[in-house]
Formats: structure tokens, sequence, C-alpha cells
């Protein structure tokens, strides 16, 4: 059994980094995520790991895409507009079909915005984020627990599929301390990274990693591979936590940070006897369609619930069903916006009312 | 009797295809120089290239050796993570002038600052090649391109940048040297610089830097005779071939 600790949020995510054998991270300083290359600094080293603080996001990216085309567990960190520099690298990779962990600890935006929790990174985020078209696998903690678990099963997708994954959390997830459990890495059973390039070594065939195809027919063949990956991961790797939807009148989604103080809203609407489920999507890519689609054949109305304008909802009203309604209750991010469980059981309590 | 020995052939290091270099272009002799490099070392099967963007992108399908491709000017970056993976192995760059002097002169230059114990070689043809002959970097003062067709005003577009004498100014550098082609004295020097940045990686003695002059008879509108005088006559007064920092002869 290991021992329960009482960590930050960028904490867990380096240790379960590190735990699942993650040994070299490429990172430069940002608020709110410097904890994980402050962490990272002084871990891997006694690991026998490498830590560079890269001389630009640009950089750190590029040397992710350099230690994963070398077959090692590797990963970098950063805020959003620091994730909006590695935007190249990340289509470079996704192109280039190489792993690796990216975390971003959102903040809020746009331009240098503010240093708060945000959730404005979701478009960026699941829609591809750099040229070319292509997606990453997002997961989406919602607490400290998460953050460390996520790390692991994030290196493990990313390995399985060879595309780069990507930890969407915020400044609350990402610097809020709670007590967590540091379980011990099983590792799964993984494909052999044949592809890796690591000199000759006496084979015939040489291993060239990239992202260039210029014969005809040649692009067309590689871009429908990745997109047979991407449906392969929406059958196989959809995760979300559901709650209460049997005889719910309203479902409340919202992910992360927002699921979190949702969960508060909704124990309080349960407390008033009001019936209320939640929907969380943990992967926001591949995002859980069938879920939505199955909770709306009985409950016709959903809540969604995101710190900023409203974007996640734009994939519920993809995916539910027909008939049902999607509410949508958000604010964007900023010193003084994130909303209070009393906030969100007042929205919470209107949407019911609307039912009634 | 006498038994005839081949006294030149193509080395194990570059495969038996033909490149797609334009006629009189320099890429081709020193793709030949670093194959040679890692024939004499006998480090083929343990070599790793790291190719960046412009014409010499496809060196994957010219060396015999595994390769990884970079975004345009990350050559650096990406030879840094692949080099602290691979620690034992030999790690090399390949970079033009818009490559590694403009998008990508951060990445150089830090890696270079680290100590990376890589090798980068560096070609300067004073043009964006790939793209069809823009003005780069290092185009000379006068020298007329496709984006400075009035001739490069250094009043407007800034100076050519010497990158050899820019990097031997870092502490991170073992050594720092500006070779050409042109000539087969230059090409027995450079020969012999291309080596010794191969053999302080493998000795591990750092980060090493070869700046090579070449030619772009194509995009300077000169035949490959002429586009090779230019080298001489133009190029080498503004870029003198020169060790500008080897910590091996100190």
């Amino acid at each position: 059994m290991s021992k329960r600790l009482f960590i930050k949020g960028n904490e867990a995510v380096a240790m379960g980094a590190i735990e699942a054998g993650c040994r070299y991270y490429f990172g430069y300083p940002i608020t709110p995520q410097s904890d994980i290359p402050e962490y990272m600094s002084k871990e891997l080293p006694k690991r026998g790991g490498d830590f560079i603080q890269a001389e630009s996001e640009v950089a750190a990216i590029n040397m992710l895409l350099g230690a994963s085309a070398s077959g090692a567990r590797a990963m970098t960190s950063s805020s959003s507009p620091g994730i909006s520099l590695k935007q190249e690298g990340l289509s470079y990779m996704a192109g280039s079909e190489l792993p690796g962990l990216i975390v971003n600890i959102v903040r809020s935006g746009p331009g240098l915005g503010g240093i708060d929790a945000s959730q404005a990174d979701y478009f960026q985020s699941v829609k591809g984020g750099g040229h070319g078209g292509y997606h990453l696998l997002v997961l989406a903690p919602d607490s400290v627990q998460e953050m460390y678990d996520h790390a692991i099963l994030g290196l493990d997708l990313s390995d399985r599929y060879r595309m780069p994954t990507m930890i969407l959390a915020d400044a609350v997830i990402g610097q809020m301390k709670e007590s967590m459990i540091p379980h011990p890495y099983q590792a799964p059973e993984l494909p052999e990274k044949d592809w890796a390039v690591t000199g000759k070594q006496g084979r015939s065939e040489q291993k060239i990693v990239k992202s260039l195809f210029l014969g005809d027919g040649e692009l067309e063949a590689h871009n429908w591979k990745l997109h047979r990956k991407y449906e392969l991961i929406k059958q196989r790797e959809v995760r979300f936590e559901a709650d209460g939807l049997e005889d719910a009148e309203l479902i409340v989604t919202a992910f992360g940070t927002a699921a979190r103080i949702a969960k508060t809203a909704i124990a309080m609407a349960r407390e008033a006897g009001l019936k209320v489920g939640l929907l969380r999507p943990i992967t926001l890519y591949p995002f859980p369609e069938k879920a939505f689609l199955e909770a709306t054949q009985g409950c016709k109305r959903v809540l969604t619930i995101e710190l900023n304008n409203g974007q996640m909802v734009q994939d519920v009203k993809l995916s539910v069903a027909r008939d049902a309604e999607v509410a949508f209750y958000g604010r964007p991010a900023g010193a003084g916006s994130l909303p209070t469980p009393e906030e969100l059981f007042e929205q919470i309590r209107k949407q019911i009312r609307g039912v009634a | 009797m006498t038994t005839l020995e081949p006294v030149f052939k193509r080395p194990v290091s570059l495969k038996e295809v033909q490149t797609h270099f334009c006629p009189g272009c320099q890429h081709g002799t020193v793709h030949r120089m670093v194959a040679e490099a890692l024939d004499h070392f006998g480090v083929q099967q343990q070599t790793i290239g790291v190719a960046s963007v412009g014409c010499s992108v496809f060196l994957y399908n010219y060396f015999d050796i595994d390769v990884v491709e970079a975004p345009h000017g990350r050559a650096p970056a990406v030879a840094t993570g692949v080099k602290r993976v691979h620690k034992d192995k030999v790690v090399f760059t390949y970079q033009g002038d818009g490559d590694l002097a403009a998008i990508g002169i951060s990445e150089i230059i830090h890696a270079a600052n680290r100590g990376e114990a890589f090798t980068a070689l560096f070609i300067n043809n004073t043009t964006y090649g790939m793209t069809g002959g823009q003005m780069a970097p290092t185009t000379l003062p006068g020298q007329r391109t496709q984006t400075s067709p009035e001739g490069r005003n250094v009043a407007l577009d800034g100076h050519p940048i010497r990158m050899s004498e820019l990097m031997a100014g870092l502490d991170g550098v073992s050594l720092s040297a500006r070779v050409a082609v042109n000539n087969p004295k230059n090409l027995l020097q450079a020969n012999k610089i291309i080596k010794k940045a191969f053999d302080i990686q493998i000795s591990r003695k750092g980060f090493a830097f070869v700046e090579v002059l070449a030619t772009c008879p194509t995009n300077w509108g000169l035949d490959p005779l002429a586009a090779n005088e230019r080298v001489g006559e133009e190029m080498i007064p503004y870029f003198p071939l020169q060790v500008f920092k080897d910590v091996t002869a100190l």
C-alpha cells in the first residue's frame, strides 16, 4: 500500500509521469505550472534522467519530439501562451506519429490574459490546435489524484496509439493541494517501439521518423491512417464519470475544475430534492459522444457548465439525442470570475423550474 | 603479379541512389564528406541524423542511417532530445542558412551554449534554395534575390550573419570553423574539419559546428562553374575560411 500524500496537482502529475518511467522533461517557466519543471529538476537527476530548461517553448516541444523519436518516455508542460508556441511541434509529432505527454495548466486569455483557472483552451486542445488536421488524445483531470493517474494513463495511451497526449488542467487543479495515493505503476502490455531511431545497429532497414510525404497518394494514405487511429480511440478509449443519470430530470455536464464546483452544486440540488445527474467527460478527445446520446434518451435537459463562453457545449450539442435541449452557463476566466457552488446551484434550479 | 585495390569508392554510409540536387549544387559533395567521416570512425550503425527543412530534408534518402526529420529551424532542439536519450550514439544535424541562421537561430545558439554533444553541419549558400531563391540571413550585400530584387540593402535588410564567428564566442562550443568545397585545397581542409567535428563528439569533447560555403547555381542564375567561382570571388572575402575555435588545439 502506498502512503497517502497531501500535495499539489502540479507535483502529482510530475510524480505520476516519473512513476510511469518518464525520464526526460523539457520545459520553460510559466505560471501557474512552474512547480512541474521545479519538481522535475529535483527528481529526474536522482533517477538517471535528464531535465532541460529549454530556451523556449518551441525548443522544449522539439526536444520532446527528439526524445520520443528515440523511443524514450518524455514530457513537457506549460500554460496557455506557451502551449500556443508548442502547436507547431505538436502538429509535427502528430504527423510523425510520435508519443509524448504534454501538460497544459491552462490560464486565462486571450494574449497575456491572467493567471486564473480557465477552460478557454478547450477548442485548441481537442480540435487539433496546430496546422494540418490532427488530434491529440486529451485527458481532463478534476482532482490531484487524477493528475497523478492521468500522467500514467496518458503515457500509456500515448505509447499504445503513437500519438501525443495532452493533460488539460488549469490553475485550480494544478495549484490546489489534496490528499492522494501514489499507486505503483503497473505496466500494461504495449506494442514494441520498433519505429524508434537508435542507430541501425545491424538492422538492414533504416528507421526514419518524418511527416513529409510527397509521393502520389502517400499523404492521403497517411492521413487516412491517422483518421483510422482516431476512429479506433473513439471506440476504445472514451472515459467519463456518470452519476445519478437513471432518474435525472437534468444532466449537468462539466469537466475539470468546472466539474469540481458543479459536483458541490449538484449535491446541494439533491439535498433540495432535485433530480440532477452528472456526466463528466474525462477524455475530451475522444469525446464521450455515445454516453451523451444514451443519457439523453431518457433525460431531455442538459446544462453544460464551463469556465469560458461556451466551447465544449458545441460537442455536447452534436452528441445528444435530437430532441434534447442543451443549455449553457459559463463565465470567461479572470480574477474573481470563478463561479461559486451557490451560483451553479441557482443555474440548476432555474433549469429544473424550466421543466416544471 | 599485382592485385588491384579500389582506391575510391562510395562510402558505405551513402546509399546507391541518385540525388535530386540540381547540377552544380554542393550538397552532394558535403553529404559525401559526412558519409566518409562516419565510415572513417566506423559509426554508421550507431549514427542518428537530424534532417531539417529545405533541399537537404531528403538526407534520409541518401544516407544509410536512422534519421529524424525536424521542423524548420528546430533540428538542434530535436538533436538535443535524441542525444540526451542516446548518449552513446553519434548524432548530427544538417541545416541550411535560412533554417539555422534565421528561423532557427535561437535553437542553434542555445544547443551550442549548453554544449550538447552533437555535430552541427551548416550549409551556407546565401539563399533559400528550396523555396526558390529568396533573401537569406547570409545573403551578401548587393546580392539580388527574389525578395531583394534590387540587391540586399544593408540599411534596410540588415547585414549577412557570420555564424561561425558568433558560435566561436560561446563557451559551450568546442569547435567552430568555416570551410568551402570550391577547389581541391579547400576540399581537403573541409574533409579534415568535418572529420574533426565528428572526432570531437566521439571522443566526448562536446559540441562542434562546421559551416560549409556552398553553391546554389539554380537560384543564383549561374552555371555550375560560374557558381563555383562566385564562392571564391564573393563569398570567401565576406565569410573567411578559418578555424575560429578549437578546444582540442589549446
